[in-house]
Formats: C-alpha cells, structure tokens, sequence
C-alpha cells in the first residue's frame, strides 16, 4: 500500500498537486464558470491527454513527436464514426418521411451519400458496435504507433529526423482524409453527431457530466503516468534519453522501450481525442495537422516537459490565452504567443511547473531573508498552492 | 522522367500527334518537373546550411523566403511609383536587398535566440516556431493580410518558343537559372573559400576550431545569416512565378525539412538530389494519380527511404 501509495500518487507532495488539480477542477471551475465556459475548459482537458502523454514521450523518454494530432485525431474519428452511424441510425428510424426521401440510402451517414457512396465501406461496420469501437479507438493508434516506432527506433532514427518524419506522417493522414471524402468527410470532417447510445450529448446537463468524465479521465491518466514513471520503465526512460548508447551496452533493448513509451502516448492522446468528440460534437482534420500538432508540443513544453501536472496547466493556460486573446485584441494574440514560446523554451526551459517548484521557493527565501527561521515545511505548501 | 516520357509519348501516339508535337509534350513535361525542382533546391539551399551544417530546427525559414518576396513587392511598388523608368532593372537589385534585408534579420535572430539554444536542437524548434508567429503577423501589420504580388519587369514575361508547339515560360527559365546560381554560390562559398572552411570547421570539432583560433561564435553567426539571406533571395525568386500572403512560408516548410533530410543533413549534393528526386517523382505522380495523392505517396515513400537509409541519400563524412 505504501509503495503505491509513493509510485502512483507521488507520495505527499505529489498528492497535494493532484488534490489541488482535482479540486480546480472538479469543484472551482464547475462552480465558477458558466456551462459555454466550461464546455470550453473540457475541450481544453481533451487536448491535455496528448500534452501529458508527450511529457512521458518526449520529457521521460526524448522523443519528441511532432505527429501526436495524428493518434488523437485517429482517437477522434473512431469515436466521431461511432456516433454518426448512430445519428445516421436514428434519423433513419425516427425522422419524417421526407428526411427519408432525402437520402438515397437510409443508415449512411449523409456525407457517404453527399459524395454517391451507396454502401457502407467495410471498415466503416465495427463502429457500429460501441465496445468494438472503445477497442478500435484504442488499438488503431496503438499498432500504427508500433509500426511507426519499431521501424525508425530499430533503425536508430531519432531526435530531429523522429520529429520530421512524425510531421510528415501527420501531414500524409491530413491529405488522406481531406481528399477521401465520401469515407471520412472531407474537409468538414464528422459533423452533427447528437447521441450516445442514446443519450443526447448536446443537452447543458450531458455536457457538464461529460466534462466531469473528462476530468476523471485526465486524472486516471496522470496517475497511470506517474505509475510508470515512477516504475523501472520511467528510470530507464531517462536513462534513454540522457544516454541512449551506455543503456544499450547494458543490454537493454532500447528500441523496444522507445516503442513501448510512443505506444502509450498514442494511446493516451486518442482517448483525448474522443473525449474531444464528446465534448464538442464534430471531428474535422483541420484540427489534427501540423500547426495543432505543434501546438500540442508547445502546451507540453508551456507547463513543464517534466511534469505530468504541469502539462495539464499549460494545456489550460495557452488554449485559455488563445482564445481571450483572439476574442479580444486578435493581432495582439501572435505576438504575444510568439514571444511566449521563445521566453519559455530561452528561460524557463522547465515551464510553469519549473518556474513553481524553483522560483517560488528562491522568491520565498528572498522575502523571508531577514526572518532567520522559516520552516521548511510550509515553504513546500506555499509552492503546491501557487502552482495554479 | 522515363516512364512519364513513355506515357506522354503513347497518349500523344494514340491521339495521333505528329511527331514534333509529341516532342513539344515531352519538352514541356520534363520543363514542369524541372520547375518543381528549382522552387525545391530554392527553398532547401539555406536550410541545408542552417539546419544541414548547424543542426538549427528553423521552423521561421519559410518567413525568411516571405521576408525576401515582400522586399521585392516593396521595391517594385517603390519603382512604379518614383521611377516607372527604372522599373525593368529593379529586379535584380531586388534580389540582392533581399538578401541583405532577411540576412540581417537572420543576424540579429541568431544573436537574441538561436546562440542560446545550441546544446538544445529539439528546443530551437519551439522557439523559431514561437518566432514565425511574430513575424508572420508582423507582414500582416505591415502589408495587409491579401496576397500581394511584385510587377514583372517586360523581360520576365510571356515565354519562349523555340520551336513550333513548345512554350516555355520564361519566369521558369528564370527560377532554375537562379537556383543553379544560387547553388553555385553556396557550393564555392561553402568548400571553396576561407570562410567555407572556418564554417566546415566549427561544425566538425567546434573545440578544435576554436582552439586554431577561429572566432566560432561569430561564424556561427555569419552562417545563420548566410543561410537565412539565401532564403530571401528564394523568396524574391518565388515572386517571379507566384503571389505572396503573410502565411505562404508555412506552406513550403515541411516540404523543404523532407528534402533536406532526405538529402542527408550536412550535404548540399545531398540536397540537390534529394530536391531532383522529390520533385520529379512528385510530377510523374502527378501523371497517375490526384496532385495531393501524388504528395502522400511521395512522403511515405520518403520516410520509408529514409527508414531503410536514416542518414539520408548522401552521407556527410563527419568524424564524431
């Protein structure tokens, strides 16, 4: 009990960061904000999964992915397809009948008859089946992760080439699913998507609770994260990353963990990216390229490569900005957020949660430098509650 | 380039072309690969240095081609307005500020961020990111959001006809006689002057070339600004065959990565195959499938060339 207690929670200062983390927002922001506001935070928390997946890629483990929109995006359209035959389902049985004059083939999601395809295409028929679909959305981004890792790891493609590369598989998908439109939508994406299992996810009061789900979700993952960074896993991870050849010539199969950690990234952002569709009913590639991809980096990097906490944070923090900046002084907005990024990676090359965990408690010391005894105990309180 | 000469001969041959016309497809088919080739060797020549030799991640190099084109609509605006006279000769002055202008630019880049950021490449990615936000925006300050375009002075108009059935546009001819020069230049600049070989030197063993009294520091910065000057003059290149918005540069900037790295970092022959190859597949593609089908099947076919052979086509000898 008491080494899970240390692994998975962090022992007591890591609890404190998650308690405060859980309580921001499980309690602060549901009681605070207003529910358009708070659909907002949980849109927000779905794009956290890929920064805290990237903390344990490319943080832990060195391997900066530039592609993470693809796996997401991927997580996104399984569940996205799920939902649309569902809504294609029920338009079918309950609309009227001129609804059902409309379309030519009744069950097709519309776009699929937009674009003459009469027959459901085979890999479109697992999403009809909601636990086939929970399955796909996690194994479709794992295996292409696998085949994506164990073909450049083995062969010792990393660092900047990884990255490059990862960018083009992104953009390659991008193209894939602008161009065939009569499968995947187009360049509109999934849209109009109403119901799960029945339950209408566009209601005030599914939307609250499915951004509760997303939180719990993002929780659960911080802790899973913690696990395994805390395990033998996370140790050799660094390990890889700050000397990837002695850890080879110790005789660790350094491919095979590289592989196994941008696995459990994929699959992590995909759960973000279906949370995603929940939250805001459509899917479209124009939120899975290269510019979102690099964005997901950027709130990883903004929070604190090292810091699963952190990541959650700075997810909030620059989408927030983002979007009060655009609403209010939009060419204000890319100055600003180009010097944040270029301040961040100069200066706090640890993010929000560096700049927590050592300025506040240099500036804590600097205040109480005439009081010669400062407990140290609160002075560690102080940093956990002004980490938000 | 065979087998779409082949297409092109059996299409024509079916349609019943006489044979100079038939020659007139294939002239003008091989023309367009070639074009393609040039706007890739233009737009990869000064990443080849900057992220080639130096290991820089400038997501910012496609800003720096913006910065050259917008230099060269400036002056040719400025022309048409003060001096209509002087409107056939501005151009190759153009090229020449645009030089200058997005070279010292690249200067003062390299001296605020860039040098601070060296034993950390993945981060210079972040921050030059973080950098073509702001100067993207700032062109739209500037210049507007629409796109613009520079007047072409008489001489880069219209095009060539050598023989009955063959045109060939001369803003083309242009654009690869510009690249070929430009590749030239670096080529000798880099292997064939001094400070080529102070360059050379601080990437192979910065230690040693310090230690020989090479002021690394400031080649570190001259080669910045080499690198992102030669983007500019690609810019104001690219204003002979094409408009230009505050975005454009996002557009070239992972094309112009995959050459570099398909090229093999730190070889500019590299480059210039890697450019050939990439630019002629993607227009024989083009013959067979969709433009953008043809851009996915190019892409995957470079990462899984680069999969089998990770240091790229050419392998720099560098002793580690």
């Amino acid at each position: 009990m008491n080494t899970l207690y240390r692994s998975m929670l962090g022992g007591r200062s890591g609890l404190i960061g998650l308690a405060i983390l859980a309580g921001l927002l499980l309690i602060v922001f549901p009681l605070l904000l207003e529910p358009f506001r708070l659909n907002m935070m949980g849109k927000y928390l779905s794009l956290a999964f890929v920064a805290i997946a990237l903390v344990m890629c490319w943080g832990y483990g060195g391997i900066m992915s530039l592609g993470q929109g693809l796996f997401w995006g991927l997580g996104g359209y399984c569940m996205a397809a799920f939902l649309k035959l569902e809504a294609a389902r029920n338009i079918a049985s309950e609309a009227g009948t001129d609804q059902i004059k409309a379309l030519s083939t009744v069950g097709l999601p519309d776009f699929m008859d937009w674009n003459q395809i009469t027959e459901l295409p085979w890999f479109w028929y697992p999403f009809k089946s909601f636990p086939l679909t929970l399955a796909l959305m996690i194994v479709v981004p794992t295996v292409i992760a696998y085949i994506i890792g164990t073909a450049m790891f083995k062969r010792r493609v990393g660092g900047v080439y990884f990255a490059i590369i990862t960018q083009a598989l992104c953009w390659a998908m991008e193209i894939l699913f602008v161009t065939r439109q009569g499968w995947t939508g187009g360049i509109n994406g999934i849209t109009d998507l109403r119901t799960l299992l029945g339950w209408d996810i566009r209601t005030p009061s599914a939307q609250s609770s499915i951004y509760f789900m997303t939180v719990v979700g993002i929780l659960v993952c911080i802790v899973l994260g913690r696990w395994l960074l805390n395990s033998k896993f996370g140790r050799l991870l660094v390990a890889v990353r700050d000397m990837e050849d002695r850890v080879r010539f110790s005789g660790y199969d350094v491919a095979n963990l590289k592989t196994t950690v941008f696995c459990i990234a994929a699959a992590m952002s995909a759960v973000g990216g279906a949370f995603f569709v929940l939250n805001v009913g459509f899917m479209s590639p124009k939120l899975v390229t290269i510019e979102p991809s690099i964005y997901m980096v950027i709130f990883c990097a903004v929070g604190g490569r090292m810091s699963l906490i952190g990541a959650v944070y700075g997810t909030l923090a620059v989408s927030y900005g983002r979007t009060f900046f655009s609403e209010e002084f939009p060419a204000l907005w890319y100055f600003l957020m180009g010097s944040v990024f270029i301040l961040v990676t100069m200066v706090f090359p640890d993010g929000l949660a560096g700049a927590a965990t050592r300025g506040v408690p240099a500036a804590w010391r600097w205040l109480t430098r005439n009081f010669r005894e400062p407990p140290p105990a609160p002075a560690t309180a102080a940093v956990k509650e002004a980490q938000p | 380039m065979t087998a779409k000469i082949a297409l092109a001969l059996l299409l024509a041959a079916s349609a019943g072309y006489s044979w100079d016309e038939i020659k007139g497809v294939m002239i003008m088919q091989g023309f367009a690969g070639l074009s393609l080739f040039s706007i890739f060797l233009l737009m990869a020549l000064g990443l080849a240095i900057i992220f080639g030799q130096m290991k820089v991640i400038n997501m910012a190099h496609g800003e720096f081609l913006t910065m050259g084109a917008y230099t060269t609509v400036f002056l040719s605006w400025l022309c048409e307005s003060y001096a209509p006279g002087l409107l056939a000769w501005y151009f190759p002055v153009a090229m020449i500020l645009a030089f200058f202008v997005a070279g010292s630019v690249g200067f003062l880049v390299e001296f605020a961020i860039i040098r601070h950021l060296y034993k950390r490449p993945l981060d210079t990615l972040l921050a030059t990111w973080g950098l073509s936000m702001i100067l993207q925006e700032t062109f739209r300050q500037i210049a507007g959001a629409r796109e613009t375009s520079a007047t072409m002075p008489e001489w880069l108009m219209g095009s060539l006809q050598p023989f009955e059935g063959v045109d060939i546009p001369i803003n083309g001819i242009f654009l690869l006689g510009a690249s070929l020069v430009l590749t030239v230049i670096v080529v000798i600049n880099l292997y064939y002057t001094r400070s080529g070989l102070r360059v050379r030197a601080t990437v192979m063993n910065r230690d040693m070339a310090g230690a020989v009294g090479i002021n690394t520091r400031m080649t570190d910065r001259m080669t910045f600004a080499l690198g992102c000057g030669i983007a500019g003059v690609a810019g104001a290149a690219f204003t002979t065959v094409g408009s230009i918005s505050p975005s454009a540069g996002g557009l070239y900037i992972v094309d112009t990565f995959m050459v570099v790295v398909f090229g093999g970092a730190g070889s500019i022959i590299g480059t210039i195959l890697a450019a050939f190859g990439i630019a002629q597949a993607q227009s024989v593609l083009e013959f067979f499938l969709s433009g953008v089908l043809a851009k996915v099947a190019v892409l995957l076919a470079v990462v899984f060339i680069l999969m089998i052979r990770p240091q790229g086509l050419v392998v720099a000898k560098i002793r580690k």
